[in-house]
């Protein structure tokens, strides 16, 4: 059945899909390049909605409802909620505007080239068992995801850190998405609610850190020694 | 139903706690909750007694010997943490000044903690397993940095960012079982439930499989706190409250390498089962060296029992790779005592330090002659966690030595190396806290009351070594079919 429907639509959905998935790639690129909290903020609200339609996409490809519930889900909470708190934490917490990098643009985004050649060599021997309509898809997503783990461990300040935490996220979504037409609606219902208990950990742990160190620059936080 | 019930209280406790958990009708309501819980967890093992394995919720909950055995460990656990807690934390909230908010979030904190430990085991669904892990880590973030020094703030990050990447790539593991089921069980939230999976695993595509494991292994290992991805444990352990350094000991580390093997076991066939086996070998054996020698720079006493907790956990993944009736009965054994025997430690040496103001071990001497009641839980529950007989952690490690000779010779010089390692470096640290002349008199003395769960804990290893209950012994037996 649903490989029938899959069939009937794949031909006009799926390249649309393609797209998303490449400009979900371009988004990664790019968080790993903007220096702006700020700016980082709306790119990954981007990566939100992006993943929501490719959801929903893959949601009229298989014609399952649950998918529909994720796509909802997905753009309320990546895509609006997310990055509205870190937005307030921002302002409330009058953190500088500036990421602070451990290596320079251009050698981070090099870097990021191997890993997306790294990522596709690894998903490759995978597609022989995605949907047609899915091909390459896993590719990007693990390129995605290695992408905001490289951003993470390049940067400083710890909502820059954050920020490439829930990118990875997204990676990790669009990859169940893409490979796996969506998790169970149940699973999908526990990780929505996980996030959400995240993002008050988040706000709790900022303001922690905030009061103590007048600062949320992690160099700060880079003292502990095994043998003090 | 009785799953229901136990689900319930503990889950019900969160909301509860958050609005009614400061000060000392919070500490009591805490104990109330976990005895309450414990109780239907007690009731609950009745039922698998007599009816064999039950389920809830159409399969999405389900109760074996596994999940039977740690579902009754941390409810236990999570009581006695309540009852040191009672008068533990009260002293805590003295000596730093945390406010009321801060001990309701505290409280509600350790209760979603708990639950998300028994939800862990009693759920079927491995997509719900990741859910509850992750839960695990968010609460117990803000236990790690309850104190708001800079120290408990570093390694809050630590083990937010190092567990937060480590789940992230368990996530993706699930995300590839699901991918290798869907083919063979169909889509729907069937497809990620261990039982089917389980039933059904010859049909599932191995390849993937294999990936989605290294995924899943080195993710939970993370939280297992297997290395080169442990370095978040000791900080963690030493920065926060005692309570929750046994709470992280006792339950989470267990819970982490049991979602590790319910995912092994889905692993069948001439090349993915011994491949995983061999992963958990070596991964447990590198674990077991690395947080030996690391023992011995450390000067602060919940660090290095925090290492001590990596190198029983190290083993325990060691006995599980081994595999066969023998290494997985002694794992699962050495999983309960070192999780009583560990809390017990933290509850001794905890209450030491906070007496004394200082977690410097060359701090703290003369417990023996000073304090005796606490000199003497220090020395019963770190003789516990050294192996001593008559511990049930003696004829465990004994056992795994036992069969790491029968079926992997190559691997005893290590863990014979490791185990005596480990000797060396606490005993003569215990000998100085108990026996040394003191530097000074303890200045915050405490009531013994809160030290009632380590004698409690002490004793159930010492029966766990000696005159196993039958029931027991039988559910520990039923672990090697499980796992296998």
């Amino acid at each position: 059945m649903i490989m029938h429907s899959i069939l009937a639509h794949s031909a006009i959905i799926s390249p649309v899909l393609r797209i998303l998935a490449a400009w979900m790639l371009v988004l990664s690129f790019a968080l790993l390049a903007q220096r702006r909290l700020l700016s980082l903020i709306r790119l990954l609200a981007w990566q939100g909605v992006t993943l929501a339609v490719g959801t929903a996409l893959v949601g009229q490809l298989t014609g399952d409802p649950v998918l529909w519930v994720s796509a909802v889900l997905t753009l309320s909470i990546k895509g609006i909620l997310m990055p509205y708190v870190l937005h307030y934490l921002l302002r409330r917490l009058q953190v500088r505007g500036d990421v602070e990098m451990t290596l320079n643009v251009p050698s981070t985004q090099l870097l990021g080239i191997l890993l997306v050649v790294f990522a596709f060599s690894i998903a490759a021997p995978l597609d022989g068992y995605l949907p047609a309509a899915t091909h390459g898809m896993l590719g990007i997503a693990l390129a995605a995801f290695l992408l905001s783990f490289l951003m993470m461990i390049t940067r400083r300040k710890a909502i820059s850190q954050i920020v490439g935490f829930l990118a990875m996220d997204n990676a990790l979504f669009f990859a169940a998405t893409s490979a796996t037409l969506g998790m169970p609606l149940i699973v999908e219902l526990g990780i929505a609610l996980d996030t959400l208990i995240g993002l008050v950990v988040i706000g709790v742990f900022f303001f922690q850190i905030r009061d103590t160190f007048d600062s949320l620059d992690l160099h700060y936080l880079e003292h502990i020694r095994e043998d003090k | 139903m009785i799953i229901f019930w136990v689900l319930v209280l503990a889950g019900a406790g969160v909301p509860l706690l958050a609005f009614l958990g400061s000060g000392r009708r919070g500490a009591r309501l805490f104990l109330l909750l976990n005895f309450l819980v414990l109780i239907a967890c007690v009731v609950m093992s009745v039922q698998v007694a007599t009816q064999g394995i039950i389920r809830a919720g159409g399969d999405e909950f389900r109760v074996d010997a596994f999940s039977l055995l740690l579902a009754l460990v941390n409810s236990t656990v999570g009581f006695s943490i309540a009852w040191f807690s009672h008068s533990y934390f009260l002293k805590e909230v003295q000596h730093h000044g945390l406010s009321a908010g801060q001990q309701k979030l505290y409280h509600s904190m350790f209760q979603l903690f708990l639950f998300t430990m028994l939800l862990a085991v009693l759920t079927n669904n491995m997509g719900i397993l990741w859910v509850a892990l992750e839960g695990a880590t968010l609460s117990s973030v803000l236990l790690v940095s309850l104190m708001r020094k800079p120290q408990g703030l570093e390694a809050a990050w630590k083990y937010f960012i190092l567990c937060g990447v480590g789940l992230a790539m368990a996530l993706l593991g699930t995300v590839l079982l699901y991918f290798a089921a869907e083919p063979a069980l169909g889509a729907g939230s069937d497809a990620l439930l261990w039982s089917q999976l389980h039933a059904h695993s010859a049909a599932l595509n191995s390849g993937v499989l294999t990936i989605a494991f290294i995924f899943v292994l080195v993710g939970f290992g993370t939280k297992v706190g297997l290395a080169p991805l442990h370095s978040w444990l000791p900080d963690a352990h030493a920065a926060g409250p005692s309570t929750a350094s046994a709470a992280l000991s006792a339950l989470l580390l267990n819970v982490a390498l049991y979602a590790i093997l319910r995912f092994k076991s889905l692993l069948s066939g001439p090349v993915a089962g011994p491949f995983a086996a061999h992963l958990l070998m070596g991964f447990g054996l590198l674990t077991l060296l690395l947080a030996a020698f690391s023992m011995f720079r450390q000067q602060d006493v919940k660090r290095l029992f925090a290492y001590s907790s990596m190198e029983h956990m190290a083993l325990i993944t060691f006995a599980f790779g081994l595999g066969g009736p023998l290494a997985i009965f002694a794992g699962m054994l050495h999983m309960l005592g070192h999780s009583l025997a560990k809390s017990s430690v933290f509850f001794a040496t905890g209450q030491a330090s906070q007496e004394a103001g200082t977690q410097d071990i060359s701090a703290l001497n003369g417990l023996l002659h000073s304090r005796p009641v606490l000199g003497w839980s220090v020395l019963l529950s770190v003789l516990a966690i050294l192996g001593m007989p008559p511990g049930s952690l003696f004829f465990s490690e004994i056992l795994i030595l036992a069969s790491a000779v029968q079926q992997s010779w190559q691997s005893v010089p290590f863990l014979l190396v490791g185990l005596g390692t480990v000797f060396a470096a606490i005993y003569p640290r215990l000998q100085a806290m108990l026996l040394a002349p003191a530097n000074s008199l303890p200045n915050r003395q405490s009531g013994v009351g809160g030290l009632l769960p380590v004698f409690f804990q002490i004793s159930l290893v010492v029966i766990l070594g000696v005159a196993i209950p039958g029931q027991i012994e039988l559910w520990l037996h039923d672990v090697a079919g499980i796992v296998q």
